[in-house]
């Protein structure tokens, strides 16, 4: 087929791409060819519209060993060992196909962080979903859990915290967004990188199929009525297979055969050899009839673009081959030596003894389109003035009721018991925490690990939400007694050729810098999804933050469970009540418009780390952040997993009962102390200027709110528990 | 005391027994499921995981590995042989023990602590515990116990029942079933109790930071018993 301009088109590409693709190549590119540009070029891999803007994240930091660029960060965590992690999104492939679309986001994060070497030991993810009333939403959540549950469960790599959400809107566009984390030696960590001439290039793992051609290019457009007619794009997972592939590799890297290793991901065979080669400033020659297919008779264009999963592609060391090969027999894997690297810097691909692709590496890489988008500012809005005798008429007890049963704050425990969160037996906080911990296997030393996202807040202020994301990640490490070192980071976003929705990413983006900054809290790796919209409606912007901390000594681990009666409780950060985008002011008020709450950088800083001394020196029993819903919901949940009361002191605040209890100011936690302690922690909170509130008493089974008001814990957990279960049943 | 874990393809719980044989001061082995011979082993685990994936149906084609017919032969010599849930599925396969596990009542994977009654305690595995409540872990998406009544009254007749679910105080009401299981079953032996099928994991008991400690206790007395 002679390829035009209007074949360029079909794969995704724009005029001016198609036409410098020509200029490039100095003649018209071949359909293989072309396809190899359209994959390469395609949003999702060349994130031609979010390069210019990601380049002003910190990513480095005593503690970064390797930033954004290879397959995972990776951060050290003392004694010789290291944390590589990652998180990405597999939102279009979930909505067309939620199980399979699930299960190969769970699958193909995984491979990233084998692929460095790690061993992984625990997986996160951040899962959004439309409207509880719209008529999709049911099915897509069940589905995207057993897809998640499916994949990771047979892995046998826990699952041990997440984030779930609804919002109208993803009713046309849900987001899946899982992360890995896995544990390497310092010292064997592996790399993309190739190096040397007339290495063997080998292709290892499952064989190549028609699955999934063209996947990337499908996650980089919008969705119209006729998605269901990409559903042949969305890969089908094999988590036995992974799994074996996991064994197999950690195998042949005990030894030292391997220069460079890279999973076939996004656009597979492409990307794969054409970033190790890049990487290495070198050639690459594949021959194409030794790749193992599934199917007879795939073309060189199949072959190239096709996103069947489990696979990987691994530049050896000469001599190793016998050695390799006898490793990937013992595991009953497909072990193929398809070409070998060279000093031509181009891809050179072969088939039945024919040429049929030569391309300028640098063309690819390099030379690909980069964007500077127009964006639109989104002003800060104004604040909303509710009357003081308004609050009055709210009965607080309803108002509980609502908010601990509100589909975004309720127990997700439906959900995160059908994921294996115990297996390789180090998991010592469980999902339904701030963070999930698990131990570094052998060790004292445990990692604390959080997934999360204020797609209101963003929404409301891209700036503002994208700072707070940041810091409530923070928080939740602080808040189970880990040092946070560095996030990864998933941008979720409409389409960039919107001002609007380009404007949400640039300023979120700028938010997370600063925050980041301010905190020393690095980003080590990350992903970024454009085009979340169907036809013109975009989601709420929604950068989902996994951050990763240490705990030194794992007996030290906080929980939120509140464990003794008579011990106190604090309120840790200043209660200011912030009504605007509150739960609150959302759900109770109907109130949409309005300012998120500020971040004062500096407060959070100093809270959190004030809480860390806190904890070193054993003076907190249980520590909980305060995010949405406010105090008494913080508070709530405190009750519920402690299954033990609470009776509130007589107010002292300035404001009303409402605005102090659901208000959502940031910086801010819970945390019960042993009356005995009272002096030394006070004594440490102002010495630090941190602001704290004494706030109650633990109690036997009520929470006593005011003279009038009781609420049993029974109560609070059937708000709580009940709905997700019922709404899914 | 020597035992032998073995590791079939897709195994995944096969290191976190290893973890808690060795830690109560078995001598363990992990042994490659296309090994011809067993080492010499007082007892010998099959883990739990998903060995091929589960598919075509959970632990059937793990019952037909090259060293299954070594671990059936020392079953059949009176050796001890324990399957915790994909090794309780594949016991079942091999008939070594009566019954199946289908899919969970709800048609989803469970992950939790659930209380177990173990008052069976003529038997190597149990005799000398002194509670009869315990609580384990369980995770497992089949683990929903059936068989025939004619296999049921055989059972019963011969005391297979090795664990039921049940609540904290030992009742063992259908309410605290957790996968549908018939008669509230967790485990159960063959007739002559040398062989254990059961669906919970006490390797992920073994430590009070994990789920909790009563796997430890299960395991040292297993180790007494044997010794």
């Amino acid at each position: 087929m002679e390829v035009n301009e209007q074949i360029a088109i079909d794969h995704g590409l724009k005029k001016e791409e198609y036409k410098k693709i020509c200029d490039l190549l100095k003649r018209v590119p071949n359909l293989t060819e072309l396809g190899i540009f359209s994959a390469m070029w395609n949003e999702h891999c060349s994130y031609k519209s979010s390069r210019l803007h990601l380049k002003k994240l910190p990513t480095s930091g005593k503690k970064v060993i390797q930033g954004p660029g290879e397959n995972a960060g990776v951060i050290d965590i003392e004694d010789g060992d290291a944390i590589v992690f990652k998180i990405e999104s597999h939102n279009h492939p979930s909505f067309i196909e939620p199980y399979q679309g699930a299960a190969t986001g769970v699958g193909g994060i995984m491979r990233d962080v084998f692929t460095m070497g790690a061993r992984p030991i625990a997986n996160l993810n951040s899962i959004h979903f439309g409207s509880s009333q719209h008529k999709k939403t049911k099915n897509l959540l069940r589905g995207v859990v057993h897809g998640i549950g499916g994949y990771g469960n047979c892995m046998g790599v826990p699952t041990i915290a997440g984030q779930t959400s609804f919002d109208s809107s993803y009713n046309g566009n849900i987001l899946v967004n899982a992360m890995t984390l896995g544990l390497v030696k310092k010292n064997k960590i592996f790399y993309s990188k190739a190096a040397g001439l007339n290495k063997p290039v080998i292709y290892v793992g499952s064989k190549t199929g028609r699955d999934g051609i063209h996947g990337a290019s499908m996650a980089s457009a919008s969705f119209d009525e006729k998605i269901e007619e990409k559903k042949p794009t969305v890969q089908v997972g094999d988590p036995f297979t992974e799994k074996l592939l996991l064994e197999a590799c950690l195998e042949l890297m005990a030894g030292d055969s391997i220069i460079a290793i890279q999973d076939m991901g996004a656009a597979g065979l492409t990307s794969s050899s054409i970033e190790m080669a890049s990487k290495g400033n070198l050639g690459i020659e594949l021959n194409l009839n030794k790749v193992p297919c599934r199917e007879s008779k795939m073309t060189p264009y199949e072959i190239m673009l096709s996103e069947s999963q489990e696979r990987m592609l691994i530049v050896l060391e000469n001599g190793k081959e016998d050695l390799a090969k006898k490793i990937f027999d013992k595991w009953d894997l497909d072990f193929a030596i398809i070409g070998k690297t060279t000093n031509s810097k181009n891809i050179d691909l072969f088939y039945d003894e024919k040429q049929v692709a030569s391309i300028p590496i640098n063309t690819l890489v390099e030379n690909s389109p980069m964007y500077d988008r127009k964006w639109k500012k989104t002003k800060l809005p104004k604040k909303n003035l509710v009357k003081k005798e308004e609050f009055k008429k709210f009965k607080i007890k309803e108002v509980l009721n609502k908010i601990l049963s509100n589909p975004n704050v309720c127990s997700k425990e439906w959900i995160w018991q059908q994921y294996d969160h115990t297996v390789m037996g180090d998991t010592i906080q469980k999902p339904g925490g701030d963070s999930g911990v698990v131990r570094v296997h052998g060790t004292d030393k445990a990692v604390a690990a959080t997934v999360d996202s204020s797609a209101i807040y963003c929404w409301a202020h891209p700036l503002t939400g994208g700072k707070q994301v940041v810091c409530e990640s923070w928080r939740n490490l602080i808040s189970v007694g880990a040092t946070p070192i560095a996030i990864t980071n998933c941008l979720n976003f409409g389409s960039p050729e919107k001002e609007e929705n380009m404007g949400e990413f640039v300023e979120c983006v700028q938010g997370i810098g600063e925050a980041c900054e301010y905190l020393k809290f690095p980003v080590v790796s990350g992903n970024v999804s454009f085009y979340n919209q169907t036809k013109e409606i975009g989601i709420k912007p929604t950068p989902s933050i996994g951050g990763v901390g240490l705990i030194k000594d794992y007996k030290q681990m906080i929980t939120m469970d509140f464990k003794e009666i008579d011990n106190l409780v604090l309120i840790i950060g200043k209660t200011e009540g912030h009504i605007d985008q509150s739960l609150f002011a959302r759900n109770i008020l109907n109130e949409k418009n309005g300012p998120p709450p500020e971040i004062n950088l500096f407060n959070e800083k100093n809270n959190g780390e004030t809480i860390l001394q806190l904890i070193k020196n054993n003076l907190i029993r249980s520590a909980h952040d305060v995010s949405v819903g406010g105090i008494i919901t913080a508070v709530s949940k405190m009750c519920i997993k402690g299954n033990i009361g609470i009776e509130f002191d007589k107010p002292k605040y300035f404001m009303s009962e409402i605005e102090y209890l659901f208000s959502e100011d940031q910086g801010r936690y819970v945390i019960e102390i042993e009356p005995k302690n009272l002096k030394k922690v006070e004594s440490i909170l102002n010495k630090n200027s941190v602001h704290f509130d004494k706030f109650g008493r633990i109690t036997d089974k009520n929470m006593i709110i005011n003279e009038k008001t009781k609420v049993t814990i029974d109560e609070l957990k059937a708000y709580n528990t009940n709905w997700l279960s019922n709404y899914m049943n | 005391m020597k035992s032998a874990v073995i590791t079939f393809p897709g195994s995944n719980c096969d290191r976190d027994m290893h973890v808690a044989l060795s830690k109560f001061g078995f001598k363990n082995k992990m042994v490659w499921h296309n090994d011809n011979e067993l080492p010499k082993s007082d007892l010998v685990v099959l883990p739990g995981g998903f060995s091929y994936g589960d598919y075509l149906r959970c632990g059937s084609m793990a019952s037909k590995s090259k060293i299954m017919q070594s671990v059936i032969n020392f079953a059949k010599s009176g050796g001890l042989v324990m399957g915790i849930c994909n090794g309780f599925q594949i016991l079942v396969e091999t008939g070594l023990v009566p019954g199946v596990l289908l899919r969970n009542k709800y048609l989803e994977f469970i992950c939790k602590n659930v209380f177990v009654k173990i008052d069976n305690k003529d038997n190597q595995y149990f005799k000398n515990l002194d509670k009869d409540v315990f609580e384990f872990h369980i995770a497992h998406n089949e683990g929903n116990y059936f068989c025939t009544n004619d296999q049921l009254k055989e059972i019963d007749d011969n005391n297979q029942v090795a664990i039921y679910y049940c609540n904290n105080d030992g009742n063992t009401d259908e309410k605290y079933n957790p996968n549908g299981s018939l008669n509230n079953i967790a485990g159960i032996f063959n007739k002559e109790k040398n062989v254990l099928g059961m669906m919970p994991h006490p390797e992920r008991m073994i430590d009070k930071s994990l789920s909790g400690e009563d796997g430890s206790f299960f395991f040292k007395n297993l180790l007494n018993n044997i010794k």
